[in-house]
């Protein structure tokens, strides 16, 4: 059998290479950030944790992270999922009432135990895991078996889900006290907890997508779905699997984002994320038309997302402007993918010719 | 007039590289008004990729062109067609969704108080292509619910709607007409010649070269072999100068059809009957047997391709019954139907066959796979070994198994799907159009494939526009009329016979 060639380092094959250019938009902010932002580099460490600036962009950009990577698989097949922000907050509303449901009672009841808990930990976790997962599950039969197109199929959650929260905690904010599930968001060890939480869920897509036939299908289906059927795949199968799995990544952000601000608030949580998320995909250069999709270039996209944010705040942005001079940040971000750019690129990596 | 006046176009010394592939290498060109010259070449000889130079969809990595008398580098289709050069590409590009008239006109419809005057629109739409091409359709109708051959015309009629066009491409415009399409399209060519513009027409039908050229340029592998007057070359030179190999094999063929027709089992593998779908194929009955090339023979829109979706399960049949190896076949869908052995190359390409993006080798194993489900995963190495055996098998021309199939050409891209479908071991192969827009040598090679996969055991349904082929690789043949099976012939039958059929008049 013939091995594939392993061709030789050249920067032009760095320069193809998916990663590069989310990579130079990383690059470009953090020098940025070195620049015009004193100690930004900085990392102490407290008590054996690493802490500073640039952690706190892992930490902070943790959600976006975990939704990224549900998008990342929806987005190759040719789709979008608008909803993944508020099945966030209908996962933290579930969180939220099963460790106090005083709301419930429609009674405000500050627990001064921080170890009290109506429900233990796993359950917590597990219902709202569960409730986020049906989420993507009827994402996916709208999309797949009823072939509503993904931006309206999606939206009908978006809009309706901020309100499936609220009844879920009878219309009030829940506070969370219960310190345990305070450490999903808030842990350390040595870094932040919820690192660790992106580092699971990107193997096990990651294993899921690309050591079984599942990545390629996605791909596929994406790309030319009819040619798909005709070679025997179930495209339906391969949507409502994307959509019920992004549900589930959108469940555990859910988590991560209640457990940071000690509340369940369902009007708040996860509130404009999922375009966010969907940036992230981009930035990470998997095309809004479906097909070739890279999971760690997506996670690139999102700590793009989150560095800009970060380095908006730092430089004293007020939070109000924020989105605006956001907006202005990734049109420049977006324009370094342009055709023009990679022309340029494309020019300066080119093979000298022989004369 | 001086020689120059008469020149409209020349290209010269032209290169373009892709990755990994040389599609180009000095290759030159010239275009007389009033001049239908034939571009021709295997597949991948760098035909359409001249013409897309000119055309400004790539841009050369070295060379000049001198446009009507000066100097210019398309830098779009757009820019191309507005100094004057129009283009009827291999494959359709148009919007399905829209009607034909929007399609002739995009872009161009006339105004009426700055809105679109949408009588006015389809009035025009309608005169140009009865006028051009004495085409009488309704323009208001999507372009989608017209055949493939209409689409052909509304495409070629979009083309020449510019009434500045000095010069216009033909991209292997005849490879899903039939021959009355076919004759329209050459009267509209001739009257085009008369009035001056200059014709560049890219085919593979060696007849329609003689039928309509005036001069003939041949490639092969990117080079230029040569520029010949088409009354001075025969054509066993021309075909020997595009493939480079002598014709003998073509004659072999018979006596491979005979010696394999002994090996033909007398149980059926596959068993149709009453076999239909409403509204697209009259139930019909079927009998595949192993070791047996069936063709299935007839005009466009009676209902080969039809016959093939419903016999894949594309299409659920809502009549009949069907069995394979003596059982009955409940699951009709393609995934059944490759669970069971059965394959089908799509006749179109572009849209059911090929996904474009991925590369050779995941194209390959993409339909195995299928059949064995997400979780049983082909290894890199079992892939690479698959698909490295089937480039090899059927010469499939690709720098490596990881090139994008996009950046293949037509007939290699053929050959890739041809591969998918290998490699799954159906014991029914059909395949729809096989060799369409695809180069005579490489025909031959298909044809042959065919037998010999035959002569293994299996069973081949062989679809094609050209009855030649049909009858040069079936043993048996049905004949397809309004979307009905009319007729079937077995062992050697000449073509007149099967010519009558196709007409429904008595022999």
């Amino acid at each position: 059998m013939k091995k594939p060639t392993q061709p030789t380092f050249t920067w032009r094959r760095v320069t193809e290479s998916r990663l590069f250019f989310p990579i130079l938009a990383l690059s470009l902010i953090l020098i940025f950030d070195f620049i015009f932002i004193p100690g930004f580099f900085t990392i102490e460490n407290r008590d054996g944790d690493l802490r500073g600036s640039l952690i706190d962009i892992f930490r902070n950009g943790s959600t976006i992270m975990l939704l990224a990577i549900g998008m990342t698989l929806v987005i190759a097949t040719g789709g979008v999922d608008l909803s993944v922000g508020a099945t966030m907050a209908i996962a933290a509303s579930v969180a939220g009432i099963l460790m106090n449901p005083s709301a419930l009672k429609n009674e405000v009841f500050f627990v001064t135990d921080p170890y009290y808990t109506f429900q233990p930990l796993w359950l917590v976790i597990i219902s709202a895991l569960i409730v986020a997962t049906i989420c993507g599950l009827w994402n996916g039969i709208l999309v797949a078996y009823m072939r509503i197109q993904p931006m309206v199929a999606t939206l009908i959650l978006m809009i309706s889900g901020r309100g499936i929260a609220q009844l879920i905690t009878n219309g009030l904010r829940v506070q969370i006290t219960y310190r345990p599930y305070a450490f999903i968001g808030q842990g350390w060890i040595i870094l932040p907890f919820s690192l660790y939480l992106v580092a699971i869920v990107l193997t096990i897509t990651w294993i899921m997508t690309r050591k079984t036939a599942i990545g390629m299908f996605i791909e596929s289906v994406g790309i030319n779905f009819r040619s798909s059927y005709f070679s025997g795949i179930d495209e339906k199968k391969i949507k409502l699997l994307v959509y019920t799995f992004c549900g589930f990544c959108a469940g555990i952000a859910g988590l991560v984002a209640s457990s940071n601000v000690r509340t369940s608030d369902a009007s708040n949580i996860g509130l404009t994320t999922e375009l966010d998320a969907i940036l992230a995909v981009v930035i990470g250069g998997t095309a809004m038309s479906g097909g070739r999709f890279s999971l760690v270039a997506s996670m690139i996209g999102a700590l793009v997302m989150q560095a800009i944010t970060q380095s908006m705040y730092a430089i004293g942005v007020p939070a109000f402007a924020l989105q605006a001079i956001k907006a202005v940040v990734v049109i420049l971000v977006i324009l370094l993918y342009s055709e023009q750019v990679r022309g340029f690129v494309r020019n300066i990596t080119a093979p000298k010719k022989e004369v | 007039m001086s020689e120059s006046d008469h020149t409209l176009l020349v290209m010269e010394g032209i290169s373009k590289a892709f990755p990994g592939v040389q599609a180009l290498d000095d290759v030159s060109l010239t275009l007389k008004r009033g001049e239908i010259l034939c571009l021709v070449g295997e597949n991948g000889a760098g035909k359409s990729t001249l013409m897309k130079i000119l055309t400004g969809v790539d841009q050369p990595d070295a060379g000049k062109i001198i446009f009507d008398g000066s100097e210019i580098q398309a830098k779009s289709p757009q820019h191309a067609q507005s100094l004057g050069i129009s283009t009827v590409y291999q494959e359709i590009n148009l919007c399905a969704n829209l009607t034909v008239a929007e399609n002739i006109l995009l872009g161009r419809e006339p105004h009426k108080m700055g809105r679109i005057d949408w009588a006015k629109t389809n009035e025009l739409a309608s005169e140009t292509l009865q006028r051009l091409l004495g085409v009488d359709i309704d323009v208001a109708q999507p372009l989608g619910s017209y055949t493939v051959a209409i689409q052909q015309m509304v495409a070629i009629a979009r083309a020449l709607y510019i009434e500045s066009a000095k010069m216009l491409i033909l991209d292997e415009p005849t490879s899903s007409l039939d021959e009355n399409e076919t004759a329209q399209l050459f009267k509209v060519m001739r009257k085009l010649k008369a009035t001056g513009v200059g014709i560049v027409f890219i085919t593979h039908f060696i007849g329609q070269i003689y039928e309509i050229s005036d001069r003939i340029t041949v490639l092969r592998n990117g080079k230029l072999v040569g520029t010949y007057e088409t009354d001075s070359i025969t054509r066993v030179s021309l075909i020997s100068k595009m493939i480079g190999r002598s014709l003998a094999e073509f004659d072999e063929m018979t006596k491979i059809k005979l010696e394999s027709s002994k090996h033909i089992k007398r149980d059926a593998l596959l068993q149709a009957r009453g076999f239909g779908l409403t509204g697209s194929i009259q139930p019909f009955d079927l009998d595949l047997h192993a070791g047996e090339v069936v063709g299935l023979a007839g005009l466009l829109g009676s209902g080969r391709t039809e016959t093939a979706s419903v016999l894949f399960g594309v299409e659920k049949p809502d009549s009949g019954s069907m069995s394979m190896n003596g059982s009955v076949v409940h699951d009709h869908s393609p995934l059944g139907s490759i669970k069971r052995g059965v394959a089908l190359c799509p006749e179109d390409r572009k849209a059911a066959g090929i996904v474009d993006d991925l590369t050779v080798r995941e194209n390959i194993v993409l339909a195995m796979q299928a059949n064995k489900g997400w979780f049983q995963y082909l290894s890199l190495p079992e892939q690479y070994e698959i698909a490295e055996k089937y480039i090899d098998m059927l010469s499939i021309a690709t720098p490596s198994a990881d090139q994008a199939v996009i950046n293949l050409s037509g007939g290699n891209q053929q050959k890739v799907i041809l591969a998918r479908w290998l490699a799954t071991n159906p014991q029914v192969l059909i395949l729809d159009e096989p060799t369409r827009g695809i180069d005579v040598g490489t025909k031959a090679e298909i044809q042959k494939l065919v037998l010999s996969l035959a002569e293994e055991g299996k069973a081949c349904v062989f679809i094609s526009s050209e009855l030649e082929e049909v009858l040069r690789t079936s043993h048996r043949i049905i004949v397809l009329r309004d979307r009905e099976k009319v007729a079937e012939f077995t062992g050697e039958v000449d073509e007149n016979t099967i010519i009558h059929a196709i007409a429904g008049s008595e022999a």
